[in-house]
């Protein structure tokens, strides 16, 4: 198996990338890591004319803190990702979720950009980065803009981005110091796509939750924002009934599609035991400090 | 479409090749350079069983483009082996009989090579998750294991021998 025919093209810098894509519309397809994009070629589930490929640019790679935000270069890979004594310590549940994605070699090459722009509803970092209130900073041939992540996903392999436009950057606002985080994934095996997934992030005063984020990955056509669950649990004790009724209401958004992961009802089932363990973990988290 | 001409050093070896720019670097290292020792297992990203080294990183080269791999350093199983004999990974899994047909071994070697050599003593546990992207049909992974712990232990003596 091997891709259709396609004109290769290394871009220099952001701007020959803006440029080539504004020269090749809808027929130019950038290439990142390649680990989705090369099996839909090879699949004819992808048949770019033009292949514009920014691994070699280097102001699209690497972390760092900027004021209050982490700035992330969408070429940045997952192990990078990963080993990033940075986000260990400011946004430790970006390499908890990496570290479940695929396997190392495919960690190797793909990248979050990638990931977080192919579409797919399988893929893991949409429904984190939604959590962590992130941005995808844009470049095209108007200029730049920014778009939250919340919102952005449309439906399957489709966004908010435009045929001419890349992503230079994600912005994620520093998460607060303590804050409690997971990120559960529940898989068949090792290297899967998520049956389903839960990230919680949230912040504690005393007893109380001051702030929650809930979202939920491959349970629909797009990663989900349980927006009643985090209002269940906002402003309270999280008790063990309310997390119990956060988790109801986290499964009553949830409409997967049936496939070899199972059925509808059973990936909703899965999708309300990963958002218990999640809240769970990530109050214990929160409370250890 | 023109044919591109790069630039790849394996095992140490420069070598110019003119690649499609759909090539897969797999092609490239078997068909075009006669480098079999990697092989094609699923072509679908899932089995390991082309596991290269790119660079410093193990990567399955059925998901990635010829041209991608321009200028780039890269061991294949040709590579392990020494004058002195077998490299002490392939001789982990002739002594603790991690292969059976033998197919997956290539990419299990090298995933291996790469592995100890970012992580030189590796636990149980850390052997097994860093070879999780490659697939045995045969051997059930025990023997496996145990063959990446022989040759982190022999590799761990022969340093110390040789520093000694
Ligand atoms: C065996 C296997 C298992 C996997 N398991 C998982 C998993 O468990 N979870 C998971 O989330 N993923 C999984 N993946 C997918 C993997 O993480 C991919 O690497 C990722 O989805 C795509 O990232 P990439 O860098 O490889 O992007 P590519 O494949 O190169 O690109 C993907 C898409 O994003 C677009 N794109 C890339 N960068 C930009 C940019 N800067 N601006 C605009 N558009 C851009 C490309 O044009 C393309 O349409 C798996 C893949 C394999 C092969
Ligand atoms: S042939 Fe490359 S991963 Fe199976
Ligand atoms: S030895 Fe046969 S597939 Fe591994």
């Amino acid at each position: 198996m091997i891709p259709g025919r396609f004109e290769y093209h290394a871009a220099t810098d952001v701007d020959d990338a803006v440029r080539l894509l504004a020269e090749h519309g809808a027929d130019g397809k950038l290439l990142a890591g390649g680990h989705s994009l090369l099996p839909m070629m090879k699949l004819r589930f992808a048949e770019p004319a033009h292949i514009i490929d920014i691994n070699g640019i280097a102001d699209l790679r690497g972390i760092r803190e900027q004021g209050k935000a982490l700035v992330i270069g969408p070429m940045t890979t997952e192990s990078a990702i990963i080993d990033s004594e940075l986000l260990q310590r400011r946004c430790p549940v970006l390499p908890e979720a990496a570290q479940l994605i695929a396997d190392p070699q495919v960690r190797n090459r793909g990248t979050i950009g990638g990931d977080a722009l192919h579409g797919d509803p399988g893929n893991d970092h949409p429904a984190v980065l939604m959590a962590l209130d992130a941005e995808f900073v844009i470049r095209g041939r108007k200029g730049e803009r920014s778009e939250s992540v919340d919102g952005f996903y449309v439906g399957p392999y489709l966004t908010a981005l435009d045929d001419g436009e890349l992503v230079t950057a994600i912005r994620i606002p520093t998460p607060a110091e303590g804050h409690g985080y997971a990120y559960c994934k529940f898989k068949r095996k090792t290297g899967d796509y998520a049956t389903a997934a839960t990230c919680c992030l949230l912040e504690m005063e005393g007893d109380t939750c001051r702030r929650v984020r809930l979202t939920l990955t491959n349970v629909g056509p797009t990663p989900l924002r349980a927006t009643d669950a985090e209002a269940l649990l906002t402003g309270s004790e999280p008790t063990a009934e309310r997390i119990e009724q956060a988790a109801q209401a986290a499964m009553s958004i949830c409409n997967p599609a049936e496939d070899l992961r199972g059925s509808p009802e059973y990936k909703t089932h899965m999708a309300g035991e990963m958002t218990r363990r999640a809240i769970h973990k990530a109050l214990d988290r929160a409370r250890r400090g | 479409m023109a044919k591109h001409a790069i630039t790849l050093n394996i095992n140490g070896q420069q070598m110019d090749v003119a690649v499609d720019s759909r090539e897969l670097l797999i092609h490239t290292l078997r068909d075009r350079l006669r480098l079999t020792g990697a092989h094609i297992g699923c072509e679908t990203s899932h089995c390991g069983a082309c596991t290269v080294d790119i660079d410093g990183a193990s990567v399955k080269s059925c998901t990635v483009l010829a041209l991608q791999a321009q200028g780039a350093d890269i061991r294949t199983v040709e590579g392990l082996a020494g004058s002195e004999g077998l490299h002490p990974i392939q001789e982990g899994f002739f002594e603790e009989h991690g292969l059976q047909c033998g197919f997956c071994t290539p990419g299990m070697l090298l995933r291996a090579w790469r592995l100890l050599q970012d992580n030189p003593n590796p636990t149980e546990d850390e052997i097994r998750h860093g070879m999780a992207g490659n697939l045995c049909r045969c051997t059930g992974y025990q023997n496996i294991i145990r063959a990446v712990q022989h040759a982190s232990e022999k590799m761990q003596s022969g340093e110390t021998a040789a520093a000694e």
